[in-house]
């Protein structure tokens, strides 16, 4: 059920070379998007363990992006490759603790590219406001104690 | 002569693979025996709760316990162990990470008891009749434990001093660890009583591990067989080496089969199965989204490959699906 006063929180893995000078860029060019997301420095998309993801969303995340430099861009030549690859199979595993696709999302966003960071924000935030919350740390550490069947 | 310590080996949600290692020391057993008395072992003598609850503390200094905790019986036991008993060492896959066992927090409660008192192929109860908690037949009441809505590892329900890993341990770290108790020089708690590196650096097949991998999709053991020289991530097998901790003798390997992860991750690692996950990902060649997606696609059950023997002790311990009632 989605809540009306349900506030999506969002973490947010950017590129320190392209996608986080991107948000910059939004930001300086006082483009307005939704405050849901929390912004979290990397050096490269590609150092973007899915430990993180999945520890981010363990741990109170309604959704996570993860924003690198486009193919062929990467400053460290091959980083942003080795996020491409990861993403399907991390997308599979999530099918398979029932977390829905749409929650984890991969996006290029170069430092030119500002407008192009506040359209994803908007629009991933509205995704999962759609989506509703995950509380995924409150139901795993339910109480244990079966009701018999 | 000093008395000789106590000790007590315990079971819970296992198979009894882990009390087979006891039994596999063959006749260094008999060291065991001469260096320790055993107080406890339900495999092998007959034990009542009763017997345990008159132990002094301290009376019987090691607890080794095996087997995830899924009934409430298995938490009462291993409470009273841990009230009982100055060291508790959790003692295989199952009481450290959740171990085969686990693999049920992929699937709901409900679904698992319809399965073993429904579909069963032998089973007859067109009544649909459960086991309950509690019933009375023939005016006499009787209980049985609850059965949880997930596996715990032994950690999520007492405090464990340490973990021997291992699907089973293999007898040498356990003499090695009954040797360092008995010395008392033991690690700092909460140590893992295993090599700190990953499998890779022990590997006999390390050499063959290629400077690149250029993966265009995974092979199954199921339906190919390995080459016993080559690395078998290079071979495009779902290895768990990287991602697991040495220590094992290399027993899987020595058997032509690639790691199946059950001493679980190196330390400083928080989740096994993503961590695999990212090294494993990175071996494939694509150069785009869609060939990244193929190459993905030929990985059967990741969940089940990367959680073999760590789900209740993953970050986010069990599947939404273990979560229906």
């Amino acid at each position: 059920m989605a809540d009306a006063q349900f506030e999506p929180r969002i973490v947010g893995f950017l590129c320190r070379w392209c996608s986080y000078t991107g948000a910059d860029l939004a930001g300086t060019s006082r483009i307005q998007y939704p405050p849901n997301l929390t912004p979290i420095r990397v050096m490269c998309s590609g150092r973007v363990d899915p430990t993180f993801i999945v520890k981010a969303l363990a741990d109170g995340a309604d959704g996570v992006l993860v924003a690198g430099c486009h193919p062929g861009d990467c400053h460290y030549q091959e980083g942003n490759y080795k996020t491409m690859r990861r993403y399907p199979l991390l997308l599979r595993l999530l099918d398979q603790f029932g977390i829905e696709r749409d929650r984890v999302r991969l996006e290029w966003i170069s430092a030119s590219e500002g407008d192009h960071f506040a359209a994803v924000v908007k629009e991933f935030t509205e995704k999962i406001r759609a989506l509703g919350p995950l509380h995924w740390n409150g139901k795993a550490l339910a109480p244990a104690v079966a009701e018999p069947v | 002569m000093a008395a000789k310590p106590k000790v007590a080996f315990y079971w819970c949600a296992s198979c009894g693979g882990c009390e087979e290692t006891v039994v596999d020391l063959h006749e260094d057993v008999l060291k065991v025996v001469e260096a320790v008395d055993i107080a406890l072992w339900p495999v092998a003598l007959d034990f009542k709760l009763h017997h345990v609850q008159a132990w002094k503390p301290g009376e019987v200094a090691v607890a080794f316990i095996n087997g995830a905790v899924r009934l409430s019986e298995q938490e009462e036991w291993v409470k009273l162990l841990r009230e009982k008993c100055p060291l508790v060492v959790a003692f295989g896959s199952c009481a450290h990470l959740g171990g085969i066992p686990g693999l049920a927090n992929d699937e709901s409660r409900r679904e698992i008891l319809a399965n073993k008192y429904l579909r069963s192929p032998t089973v007859d109860n067109p009544q649909e009749i459960f086991p309950q908690e509690s019933c009375q037949v023939n005016g006499y009441h009787l209980d049985l434990p609850n059965f949880w809505k997930e596996v715990k590892t032994l950690d999520q329900v007492i405090e464990v001093d340490y973990y021997l890993p291992g699907c089973p341990p293999p007898t040498d770290t356990v003499a090695a660890a009954v040797t360092a108790i008995l010395k008392g020089e033991l690690p700092p708690k909460g140590s893992v009583l295993a090599p700190e590196k990953s499998l890779c650096e022990s590997c006999p097949r390390k050499d063959s591990k290629p400077e690149r991998f250029a993966l265009s999709a995974f092979k199954r053991i199921a339906t190919s067989i390995p080459d016993a020289e080559e690395c078998f991530l290079a071979q495009g097998y779902a290895c768990m080496g990287p991602a697991t901790r040495s220590g094992c003798g290399e027993r899987c390997l020595h058997g032509n089969m690639p790691c199946r992860g059950c001493f679980g991750p190196p330390p400083g690692s928080l989740d096994q199965g993503t961590k695999m996950l990212s090294t494993l990902a990175t071996l494939g060649e694509a150069r785009d989204e869609e060939a990244a997606e193929d190459f993905a696609a030929t990985l059967a059950d990741p969940l089940g490959t990367f959680y073999r023997f760590s789900l209740p002790a993953s970050l986010l311990r069990r599947s939404r699906r273990a979560e229906e009632t």
